[in-house]
């Protein structure tokens, strides 16, 4: 019983890593294929590119909301700081270019710090009344983006971003070139998402989602923990940020409305929470419904409310969701789990 | 032998109910100690505020000599301060090697540079947290369940793996709050057993109970509380034959 079993991990081992290099290879050649296939060729890539954005801001998203059990549904105010610290940095200081390799760390590393600064007062809080604090924060963002004329250039928005170099061979903003770059940034979001999750701090993030108090009774400094947990969020969310002022090289205030928060916790939930390829899948989902159903212009949003709806009804966990976590909800957990206890039964 | 735990005068007020009212403790290094009383006595209450998850309204609470009164939770676990919860707190949706895994969140030094780049101390940790805590998780007979999920195991052994997941913050001092509640008497033997073998490992045990019998059997030095004041203190020997007990629990002129 034992062996065969060690024989199915290895060969579920198996299948995973090769569908993971199937994955990366399709992801790598596609826009290749696209560009000499398809008519518009551009207008698929820049779907594609769309995309790639949402993966890194639904997984940041994910990081605190589905890790360390936190509401937040205000991160477009994250987004909008990373945005504008970019393009503010590459148009007012010249960090365009090249440097556009140091602003775009600087961008996340300068959310991370809103971040925390968001965290300080939302410590106490938990539930509804955290999700207000995060609503509020991403409007208050918002308004002073659109209001601080002399720095953020106002209800204009921010003009003329420049380009980007790629390793200084050229300046480019092909969305092909765009396409790459930000692929990059995906991975590492992924992998550095996955580590820290399988490392103590994620265990950390985990137990307080679960019960904050007997995450106490271990020893885990919470308010620590949840402040480290908005600042990860937030530093992708600027990173994200940062790379979207690079690609439409025009960025302002109302792109970063309520609304596109909203979009984002969207994709989380109906990727599912707590999982890795949950938001990635949300985003995917939610993205090419976008595309799909242009001709429906604005009803669109009552297929996203319905579909939001229907999930939370057959699949409180997400398309992908954990089954491992609170936020999967009772039914759910109860059908799996009798499964893991047989399981486990035959084998002790 | 030296004073590991003590509470001073202390007091616990919600508005006008004065759920502990003026109790002064002293446990012993190496002890078990019970603390019994009717039920409301304001025995989970005194050793909530004894172990930093409420504030006391008065008094002091020494640890080790040390003054840990307005410290919270998490800084008095982190001083070697373990404890179970009255009804079970366990990540349920997670498997009994995970909870355990967590516990030793104090006795690791991985912080998130070294989760992403997987530096020496990362491997180091989760190496020495998955071999400690398969050792735990034998030490407490669970090693059948270890990838099971907490959630779905019976009560009386989710009663064990929160023991197991206090062990893992290698506490001096381990508070027990009713752990034989909802047990049968079968498996409130083991437990009785397993405790003694608990304090034989050198933990110093400190356990609130219903069960007479269990905390006569296993207690060396009991406090009993009735309204939130300290009735009787002393052996368990004593405390058996202490008219004051008997009234607490049976009333007046109740004659054994």
């Amino acid at each position: 019983m034992k062996l065969t079993n060690k024989i199915k991990a290895s060969h579920a081992r198996d299948y995973r890593s090769v569908l993971f290099v199937l994955a990366a290879a399709a992801l790598i050649v596609a826009p290749i294929i696209i560009d000499a296939t398809v008519h518009k060729s551009s207008y698929v890539i820049d779907i594609m590119v769309r995309i790639l954005f949402y993966v890194i801001f639904a997984s940041s998203l994910n990081v605190i909301n589905g890790y360390s059990g936190q509401f937040n549904i205000g991160h477009a105010g994250f987004m909008l700081i990373g945005s504008y610290t970019g393009a503010l940095l590459s148009t007012k200081l010249g960090m365009g270019g090249v440097w556009y390799w140091v602003a775009i760390p600087i961008s996340g590393i300068f959310t991370a710090i809103a971040g925390f600064l968001v965290s300080l007062p939302t410590l106490k809080l938990r539930g509804i009344y955290l999700a207000i604090v995060t609503l509020g924060f991403s409007e208050i963002i918002r308004l002073i983006a659109m209001n601080w004329t002399a720095v953020t250039n106002g209800p204009m928005g921010v003009k003329n971003i420049p380009k980007i170099w790629l390793f200084g061979l050229r300046k480019t903003s092909s969305p092909m070139v765009i396409y790459y770059i930000v692929l990059v940034f995906v991975v590492l979001c992924l992998y550095s998402t996955y580590k820290i999750i399988n490392s103590r701090v994620g265990r950390a993030w985990m137990s307080i989602r679960e019960d904050s108090t007997a995450s106490q009774s271990l020893g885990i400094n919470v308010n620590r923990y949840k402040a480290f947990n908005f600042m990860l969020g937030a530093f992708w969310a600027g990173v994200g940020g940062a790379l979207m002022a690079i690609y439409y090289r025009f960025i302002s205030a109302d792109m970063f409305v309520l609304d596109e928060g909203f979009n984002v916790l969207a994709m989380v939930i109906l990727g599912g929470q707590g999982t890795l390829v949950g938001p990635v899948l949300g985003a995917v989902i939610v993205n090419l419904i976008t595309e799909f159903f242009r001709f429906a212009d604005e009803y669109r949003l009552v297929l996203y409310g319905l579909l939001i709806i229907l999930t939370m009804w057959l699949r409180p966990q997400g398309l992908a969701g954990a089954t491992n976590t609170v936020l999967a909800g009772q039914a759910i957990t109860q059908d799996s789990s009798k499964k893991t206890a047989v399981d486990d039964g035959a084998d002790a | 032998m030296s004073t590991i735990l003590e509470s001073v005068d202390v007091s616990k007020h919600f508005g006008g109910v004065k759920a502990v009212n003026h109790v002064d403790m002293k446990i012993e290094k190496g002890d078990i100690f019970g603390i019994i009383g009717p039920n409301g006595a304001g025995k989970t209450t005194f050793f909530n505020v004894c172990n930093g998850a409420i504030p006391a309204t008065e008094g002091k609470v020494y640890f080790n000599g040390e003054l840990v009164t307005g410290m919270s939770l998490s800084q008095i676990a982190s001083r070697g301060m373990a404890r179970t919860f009255q009804n079970i707190k366990l990540f349920n949706y997670m498997t009994v090697l995970e909870n355990v895994k967590t516990g030793f969140h104090m006795h690791t030094r991985t912080n998130m540079f070294d989760a992403v780049f997987t530096t020496k101390r990362f491997k180091r940790d989760e190496e020495y947290i998955v071999e400690e805590g398969k050792k735990i998780i034998e030490r407490v007979g669970l090693t059948k369940f270890t990838n099971v999920r907490a959630g779905n195991l019976a009560y009386g052994i989710q009663r064990r793996v929160e023991i197991a997941r206090a062990l893992a913050t290698q506490p001096e001092i381990l508070l027990l709050d009713e752990p034989a509640a909802g047990m049968n008497p079968n498996e409130t033997q083991e437990l009785l057993e397993f405790v003694i073998a608990l304090n034989r490992d050198g933990y110093t045990v400190v356990v609130i109970e219903h069960d007479m019998k269990f905390v006569m059997n296993l207690c060396r030095n009991i406090l009993v509380l009735n309204f939130g004041t300290k009735i009787s203190e002393g052996s368990a020997e004593y405390v058996k034959n202490d008219p004051k007990v008997h009234e607490a629990y049976f009333g007046k002129g109740a004659t054994l």
